[in-house]
């Protein structure tokens, strides 16, 4: 832990006392979203994300591939993640790290869980699969880059054309057929500072948390859940995580529907 | 296999209740060198931890001088699993387990009176049947106790599911497999604070809540267990 950290803790704590966050935002209010959609035009899907000033950016693009040997029939789905080197002075470049591992499976995990993609469609025949990967960009870090980047691949993956398939060779011009999807996934992260609860942490309270629970949902259900940090959470501030998280679904995806 | 082929006549393919655990064996201070050691057995599930330390931090940058530092290493043996040879040593899997696995021991164990020092907790999953990363948390904390590290409490970790439609505690692999959700949990059992918790799959919350139910039930059970065998090596030495 850098020692400015240290200062920058007892800030959010003696803010927290009174109910307070440093941008004067609720408990339960994200910052201000902002979604570009078709960002990258060489990808076949993409969308950047700012939430407040937490860049993420999320691109779709296809493969041919070999499937999975339990699974002949089924298109593979394979996320990465790069907390790029210029989003903050804490990521150095490199393999990635434990942090970065983690975002791009927990991305994964709820879109995986929700089933939202049909992966028997993505069947091309001859022992070929498509192979739909998503690769998250780690822009410019202020916090909660979870959220961000699961927004931007939902974005992205509502946005996303499908190659056809010719000759051995995915034509990428022209693209007609839209991904089918079956419904949305939105993550919700919660920190725990003291005995306070917070979503959509800045920086500031990122270092100062105690631990943190990212909730996926998939319209009625929960598709996903992480928890990080040292901390401890109590049953009743779970359940109150989860009542937000499915509180939040509308509200996200209004945003994304605009 | 389908997910509704998961029960027969009520009952899970193992013949085993929705809310009842596979047989859990502990032993404690089997490994002459490490400072601290269990093996386990789970199920299927064949698991050894050993833990050295507290010692000196490497890399020296990385000394605390407020705490120590857990190093946490979980690992899944190439031969693990009935199926294919695997890889062996760390994995995209594997390092997220070792981050949340020392997360939630690192709420137990009293780092701060060790600053500068180093404690690390290496965990091999010999065998693996479902489960592994809540059986390797609780062979984790049984080899530091038994390595003499003081500890707030002794955690305990047991994953709930959901399978044809019903939720069940400790899925087996061909449950976690083919299943509808799988949702590990940690716990202290003290006061049942949540140390660890990931979920996949999909769950209502009411489903949720029950499935957490199942673990909260189950802990005085295991954590009973890591005591036993804690005791048993004590007076081994004895």
């Amino acid at each position: 832990m850098e020692p400015i950290d240290e200062i920058k803790k007892s800030n959010v704590k003696n803010l927290l006392q009174n109910n307070e966050r440093i941008d004067r935002r609720g408990m339960l209010d994200y910052r201000p979203i902002e979604i570009t959609k078709n960002y990258i035009d060489t990808g076949e899907g993409s969308a950047l994300v700012k939430l407040g000033e937490t860049k993420a950016l999320s691109v779709i693009k296809f493969d041919v591939v070999e499937p999975f040997s339990d699974k002949p029939n089924e298109g593979v789905i394979s996320t990465n993640s790069e907390m790029l080197s210029l989003s903050s002075e804490r990521f150095e470049s490199g393999p990635p790290g434990e942090k970065s591992i983690e975002l791009a499976r927990v991305v994964d995990r709820g879109i995986r869980s929700a089933e939202i993609i049909d992966t028997k469609d993505m069947n091309l025949g001859d022992g070929k699969v498509l192979g739909l990967f998503i690769d998250l960009y780690l822009l410019d870090y202020d916090g909660n880059y979870l959220d961000a980047s699961a927004l931007a691949t939902m974005a992205a993956l509502r946005n996303t054309m499908v190659p056809t398939y010719e000759d051995g060779v995915l034509i990428r011009d022209n693209m007609k057929k839209k991904l089918k999807l079956k419904g949305d996934v939105f993550m919700n992260t919660f920190v725990k500072i003291d005995d306070k609860i917070l979503l959509d942490p800045i920086l500031d309270e990122e270092v100062s948390m105690d631990c943190r629970l990212s909730v996926g949902i998939y319209e009625n259900n929960i598709c996903s859940l992480q928890k990080n940090g040292r901390g401890e959470i109590k049953r009743n501030e779970f359940e109150y995580m989860i009542d937000a998280s499915l509180e939040k679904y509308k509200e996200l995806k209004k945003i994304i529907e605009i | 296999m389908e997910n509704n082929e998961l029960t027969k006549n009520g009952k899970r393919l193992d013949g085993r209740e929705f809310n009842e655990m596979r047989p859990l064996k502990i032993e404690a201070g089997i490994l002459k060198n490490a400072h601290g050691s269990a093996y386990l057995e789970w199920g299927g599930n064949k698991i050894i931890a050993g833990v050295y330390g507290p010692k000196e931090c490497i890399p020296r940058h990385d000394a605390n001088p407020f705490k120590a530092k857990l190093a946490c290493r979980y690992t899944m043996s190439p031969f693990c699993s009935k199926e294919e040879h695997g890889r062996a040593g760390p994995n995209r899997r594997s390092i997220e387990l070792s981050m949340v696995l020392r997360e939630a021991l690192e709420n137990v164990v009293e780092l701060e009176r060790y600053p500068k020092a180093m404690i690390e907790v290496s965990i091999e999953v010999l065998q693996a049947e479902g489960g592994t990363r809540c059986a390797a948390l609780v062979a984790g904390a049984v080899a530091l106790a038994n390595a003499g590290i003081p500890m707030r409490d002794l955690p305990i970790a047991v994953a709930a599911g959901k399978i044809a439609d019903t939720i069940c505690l400790d899925c087996s692999k061909i449950e976690d497999n083919y299943g509808q959700a799988d949702f590990p949990v940690a716990l202290a059992p003290r006061n049942n604070d949540i140390l660890l918790m990931q979920m996949d799959g999909l769950m209502t919350k009411e489903e949720m809540f029950k499935a957490l139910d199942f673990i909260e039930k189950s802990a005085e059970k295991i954590k009973e267990t890591e005591k036993n065998a804690l005791e048993k090596a004590i007076n081994k030495v004895n």
